[in-house]
């Protein structure tokens, strides 16, 4: 889609300003029933516009993106923009600079129209754990649309924005993407600089693009990967062009496929999906491989102490001091009159008791008591080193296959409240997709398929695991998937 | 299960604030996933070597160079802040 748009507005078929009032005129008619969006950027959005229609009037060159508005996740700073990560805490939060992905957005022209919902922080499998609104599945309006990227991925699906960024912890991305039937990419850990988005766990988050077609997504990606000497973890990626290598057979590729992730609690459907996806990679030429990823059914146990121990490090900033929510605050903030002038332990045991929503704390709590003294050994380090053995288990496989295969999720978009009771039962919601974050793998989900509900069914996504940092491979794979699927 | 008065130090610790309500509803809840987490247990990791970094990038290095953003962005940063004075954030005392 990106192509086609880049070449009407270089042929002066159509102009950004165009465009881009077009999507917002559509966020206007559709986003009252959808609710991806927080805050809108309009009046950057038109003068990023302004700025691509006049290089493209005096034949300057752009790049592919010029002009193309997207979305982006509410957890990444956009300067001058709110940026609330969905909570409260930040709710008068107004970004002072912007993050290197947006520099690089911006440099290449992107537009953006404004920041999408989310589950709080990023924590949550279906936007419900917003303080703000629900996102509803643009493809049945009664089902959540996935989690936390549930905003920026609805967005899209929902055409309202082209393009979009999330940020993907332990399947934030991908999961939605396979609820509402698009394509998202979760890059090695690395690929992207994180800078500027705020740190949920440092050693899994990534942040990565979502579209409506394979190529889209490689071109957003080509865009926002590389070095950053604000991100220590980043690597050179000398300024690859990932939309350049999706051409050509996946003759003799290479796919494994484990049992581990097609185990209980799979939908049979997807199941069935998942099988016909693989006989569709055979006719294309590809072999497929049994391997072992057995340590694998450890992932989620292993993510949830490793993911909750550094958030609770990570959201310790948020104390009512330096920015967003204060106890102190009342004029900006909406707390509870009765909380007089008070201590300073007060203000921050008040300002995080108002400010963070039920399941931020949850998680802030369970990362406490697992690295406090006497439990560090059983739970984090104890985790660190099935993580170990889980990358191990990854370096095995790499060395028959090429690419990984699985489901996305074991279940297709599920309705609203069906799982805010019980907070385990929203976490295996995540079951297949962690392994990649633990392991730091890139991985991309795409449609493979529908289920029942009616005439247009709900979608499934199919889920491809790719070497370290070799995101050609499954991007070309899901690519000559997509298109070679009827 | 957690006791109650494991849950109050745990919410200390974390600086959260907790009503008796909360404290008994994530005494629950964080008990029975920590009970999820035991499943660890039935694996045997007494020689394994914790993992360091995920892509094993290790010392990343920079000249040791000052870069001055001069006055730019002080504005921003201080209006996000509940309260200054003379261009600093105001924080409340320590003892």
């Amino acid at each position: 889609m990106i192509r086609d748009l880049h070449e009407k507005l270089i042929n002066g078929e159509i102009t950004s300003v165009k465009l881009t009032e077009e999507y917002f005129q559509r966020i206007e008619e559709k986003d009252p029933q959808i609710g991806a969006f927080l805050t809108l950027s309009r009046d950057l959005a038109m003068e990023q516009a302004r700025l691509v229609d006049r290089k493209i009037e005096k034949k300057e060159k752009t790049d592919l993106l010029a002009g193309i508005p997207g979305a982006i996740k509410d957890n990444i700073c956009v300067s001058g923009v709110r940026a609330t990560a969905g909570s409260k805490i930040l709710d008068n939060y107004i970004a002072p600079y912007d993050a290197t992905v947006i520099k690089k957005i911006k440099e290449n022209d992107g537009v953006i129209l404004g920041k999408t919902n989310m589950d709080e922080f990023g924590m949550g499998s279906s936007t419900e754990n917003s303080a703000y609104q629900k996102t509803k599945n643009p493809v049945d309006p009664k089902r959540v649309p996935g989690g936390s990227s549930g905003g920026s991925v609805a967005a899209v699906a929902g055409g309202e924005a082209v393009w979009s960024l999330g940020t993907d912890t332990g399947g934030s991305i991908r999961q939605p993407a396979s609820f509402c039937g698009v394509i998202g990419l979760k890059p090695t850990y690395g690929r992207v600089s994180r800078y500027g988005a705020m740190a949920m766990a440092s050693s899994l988050d990534q942040i990565g693009s979502i579209g409506t077609s394979v190529e889209d997504v490689a071109i957003i990606l080509s865009r926002i990967s590389g070095k950053d000497m604000h991100d220590a973890t980043t690597a050179e990626s000398f300024g690859k062009k990932y939309e350049e290598y999706l051409d050509g057979d996946i003759r003799r590729l290479k796919i494994g496929i484990s049992k581990e992730f097609f185990g209980e609690g799979l939908d049979e459907k997807i199941k069935e999906q998942v099988k016909k996806a693989l006989d569709k990679f055979k006719s294309l030429g590809a072999e497929v491989k049994e391997i072992d990823l057995s340590h694998s059914r450890f992932a989620l146990p292993v993510y949830y102490i490793i993911m909750t121990s550094e958030v609770s490090s990570n959201l310790a900033r948020f104390d009512g001091i330096k920015f967003g929510l204060s106890i102190n605050d009342r004029v900006k903030s909406d707390i509870p009159s009765g909380y007089a002038e008070s201590s300073l332990l007060e203000v921050y045991l008040d300002t995080r008791k108002y400010g963070f929503g039920a399941e931020v704390k949850r998680r802030i709590m369970l990362g406490t008591y697992a690295l406090s003294s006497g439990y560090y050994d059983a739970y984090y380090k104890k985790a660190q080193k099935v993580r170990a053995l889980i990358r191990k288990n990854f370096e095995n496989a790499f060395e028959e296959v090429d690419v990984i295969f699985s489901p996305t999720a074991p279940e297709v978009a599920f309705k609203f409240g069906e799982k805010t009771d019980d907070p385990l039962k929203m976490y295996l919601s995540d079951i297949y997709t962690v392994t990649a974050n633990l392991a730091g793998v890139p991985a991309i989900s795409f449609p493979i398929g529908t289920v029942g509900n009616g005439e247009k069914g709900l979608p499934i996504g199919g889920q491809l695991i790719g070497k370290w940092f070799d995101e050609e491979t499954i991007l070309k794979a899901a690519h000559q998937f997509e298109i070679n699927k009827k | 299960m957690l006791s109650k008065e494991e849950v109050k130090n745990i919410a200390a610790l974390a600086r959260i604030g907790l009503n008796e309500d909360e404290i008994e509803k994530y005494r629950k809840d964080i008990s029975s996933i920590l009970d999820y987490f035991q499943k660890l247990n039935e694996l045997d990791t007494d020689s394994i070597k914790p993992i360091g970094h995920i892509t094993g990038r290790e010392n990343i290095s920079r000249e040791d160079r000052v870069e001055d953003a001069g006055d730019i962005g002080i504005k921003e940063i201080l209006k996000n802040a509940p309260e200054t004075k003379g261009g600093y954030v105001k924080v409340k005392s320590v003892f």
